[in-house]
């Protein structure tokens, strides 16, 4: 099942300056009982998105009307705690393509990869400058760019970010992590019988 | 010479089936654990393409995430939860897969049953789409939690793609003082680690102070190496390891057992093997630990102050630390001691094992919880509950008040019944303060079992050691 492919993405970015946003902040785990994977946009952050009377948080980012866009942008050490791959889908839903943070959970980062959102990770410097930019004028467009693997604000200051080769290769045609060991059953079976 | 290398390398290079250039490593599988919550998008995606399971024996299954703790005879009242359940009870029979449902004796909390079962040995490699599938490596095996699309690929080929992380050797030396328990441990390393401060590593813990500890406590242990970043944390077998696998329902038997033993007393890291990163600490620096704030690496000890805006050690950290403090309605330099408690939470796949309710148990007979306290406790099996009624936990724990419940994850995540009201403060054996983790505003103080046995009896943040 082949994704969404991904080269460049310029967008304007959603801001989130808050260290240590853990995967039941991203959907809480009273919303992961759909058994599909489409639908969970709905309650992206819902605990930090809504009220008690389920009325939107207006100060909230993810409500405020003047941030808009496909990237997210969030403190350092995003996504840690547990492995919900619901909390991917939940971004990817929302209509997110990119995360950039200094920091990721390896667990989310994993997950990010296998559903088409890219993590981007900056150093802290330049996260600070990411946020500043937006701070200045919430419609400042950032661009990623995968091939170059490089990040540029609309001031022209870049910076250039990792990313595994096979998963940039996967992103790049949307290829899905299985087809290739799915091409290797042969190979596992006979590992499995010595084994 | 050849290469010294560490336990985990050891494991690791076993099993690899095919390392490719550009490519992350095939790597096998030997068990599989799933369960409701992680697991049907992945055999949705097996019809999809119409693949069917590679080896179903190396697959397990159980309901845990999303069950209720009590009745759990009748069906489950939630329609979404229900479905879930359900869910599970059709992949499994569809597609070869053991499922030890509701009711089943074997039915627990996926890190509990595998290795009372006997389903969790050695040298192995492990994986479930949960976090803490690192709760395994107390045996000397590799376990690690995976995402639902990684479900899928072991499903579908027994194997996942994977790069090998960085290694890390956490070495406790000395000797536990009275009344500090494995959760201290942990939650002390994790203080002093940080929430990502093993990111990217394979932990292994070694050293006199984890030597010493049971099976259980050194699952509680590994359990946890998630909550500092580690993809999962290791100790290697010893005797205590052999002793508590011996018999078990589904591990090997007789001369099998025997010979299994030879192999695996040869899983350790060599003398003179290089870990990426060596972190060392004396266990008599130790005190019963608690948390206060917002992730598990908001730990201090239960007579310490709750640190000030000045006393952090990075000042960017300041805005997430006032936001944790504001939501948990702490003051920064307020001491935790004598903080009033509404709920006392012992369960989840960090404390539910027969020796913590012994714990509790210990603590508390012949006392009474206090009136303001409501107190659960979750065995964390079928098996935990029938042992612990055979000893007489039961009647400990009914003559203190505290509610004997059916086994689950229960509150540790604020997603079957199980809920911590919005506001209330529950001191909690589980492994997570996040934010409305036990329910939504909820607000949580990990400790140890016996720590919390302690604040259900005098209703408040207690030192253990004042009653011990």
């Amino acid at each position: 099942m082949s994704k969404e492919k991904f080269t460049t993405l310029k967008s304007s970015a959603v801001p989130l300056a808050i260290d240590n946003i853990d995967t039941d902040q991203i959907i809480p785990a009273r919303f992961l009982k759909a058994t599909t994977r489409e639908g969970f946009g709905e309650n992206l952050f819902r605990d930090w998105r809504y009220n008690n009377d389920q009325s939107p948080k207006a100060e909230f980012a993810l409500n405020d009307a003047k941030y808009t866009g496909k990237i997210l942008v969030a403190g350092k050490n995003f996504g840690c705690g547990s492995s919900r791959e619901h909390a991917a889908w939940a971004i990817y839903d929302h209509g997110f393509r990119v995360v950039i943070s200094s920091f990721f959970a390896d667990i989310f980062k994993n997950n990010a990869l296998n559903n088409a959102l890219l993590p981007v990770q900056v150093s802290d410097g330049f996260l600070k400058k990411i946020f500043a930019a937006i701070e200045k004028n919430p419609k400042t467009t950032i661009t990623v760019d995968l091939t170059e693997q490089k990040i540029t604000l609309e001031d022209g200051s870049s910076e250039s970010f990792d990313i595994n080769p096979y998963k940039k290769t996967c992103l790049a045609n949307g290829y899905d992590d299985i087809d290739y060991l799915l091409s290797l059953r042969d190979e596992i079976k006979h590992f499995e019988l010595a084994h | 010479m050849t290469q010294r290398k560490t336990l985990f390398d050891k494991i690791w290079d076993a099993h690899v089936v095919k390392s490719s250039e550009g490519y992350p490593d095939a790597f096998y599988i030997d068990r599989h654990f799933i369960h409701e919550v992680t697991s049907p998008q992945a055999f949705e995606g097996l019809r999809k393409r119409n693949v069917k399971v590679f080896n179903p024996a190396r697959t397990t299954a159980t309901a845990d995430h999303n069950v209720p703790t009590i009745d759990q005879h009748l069906p489950i009242k939630e329609a979404l939860s229900r479905h879930q359940v359900e869910t599970l009870r059709k992949n499994c029979p569809e597609f070869g897969i053991e499922l030890y449902d509701l009711g089943h004796p074997y039915q627990g909390i996926v890190h509990i049953i595998g290795p009372e079962l006997g389903l969790t040995l050695p040298g192995m490699t492990i994986v479930c789409g949960d976090s803490h599938t690192s709760t395994h490596g107390a045996f000397g095996n590799i376990s690690f939690g995976i995402g639902t699309s990684e479900v899928e690929q072991v499903l579908a080929t027994q194997c996942v793609l994977q790069y090998r992380p960085k290694t890390m050797l956490i070495e406790i030396s000395g000797t536990l003082s009275k009344g500090v328990v494995a959760k201290d441990i942990i939650l002390y390393i994790i203080s002093k680690l940080s929430a990502s401060g093993a990111t990217g590593y394979f932990v292994e813990y070694a050293g006199e102070a984890i030597r010493k500890l049971s099976m259980e406590a050194r699952m509680t242990i590994c359990n946890m190496s998630i909550e500092m970043g580690a993809r999962g944390g290791l100790i290697a077998p010893d005797e205590t390891t052999f002793a508590y696998i011996k018999g078990r329902k589904f591990a090997p038997q007789g001369a099998t057992f025997d010979r299994m033993v030879e192999q695996w007393r040869q899983l350790k890291s060599d003398d003179g093997a290089e870990y990426d990163e060596v972190v060392r600490f004396d266990a008599a620096d130790i005190a019963p630990m608690i948390t206060y704030g917002t992730n598990p690496g908001m730990g201090i000890k239960v007579t310490d102050r709750i640190p000030t805006l000045n006393e952090l050690k990075d000042i960017s950290e300041q805005p997430s630390f006032s936001k944790s403090l504001e939501y948990m309605g702490l003051q920064p330099g307020s001491a935790i001691l004598g903080q009033s408690v509404d709920y006392v939470f012992i369960g989840s796949c960090t404390n539910a094992r027969i020796e913590d309710l012994r714990m509790v148990a210990s603590m508390v007979k012949g006392k009474k919880k206090a009136a303001n306290v409501e107190v659960w406790v979750v065995p964390g099996s079928k098996q935990v509950e029938k042992q612990a009624r055979e000893e007489g936990l039961d009647k400990i724990f009914e003559a203190a008040g505290f509610q004997l419940r059916q086994p689950g994850c229960s509150a540790c995540l604020g997603m079957n019944e199980d809920k911590i009201p919005a506001g209330k403060y529950c001191i909690s054996t589980s492994n997570r303060n996040f934010e409305g983790r036990q329910g939504p505003k909820s607000r949580t103080f990990l400790a140890s079992p016996l720590s919390a046995a302690a604040a259900a009896i005098t209703g408040k943040v207690t030192d253990v050691r004042e009653l011990v």
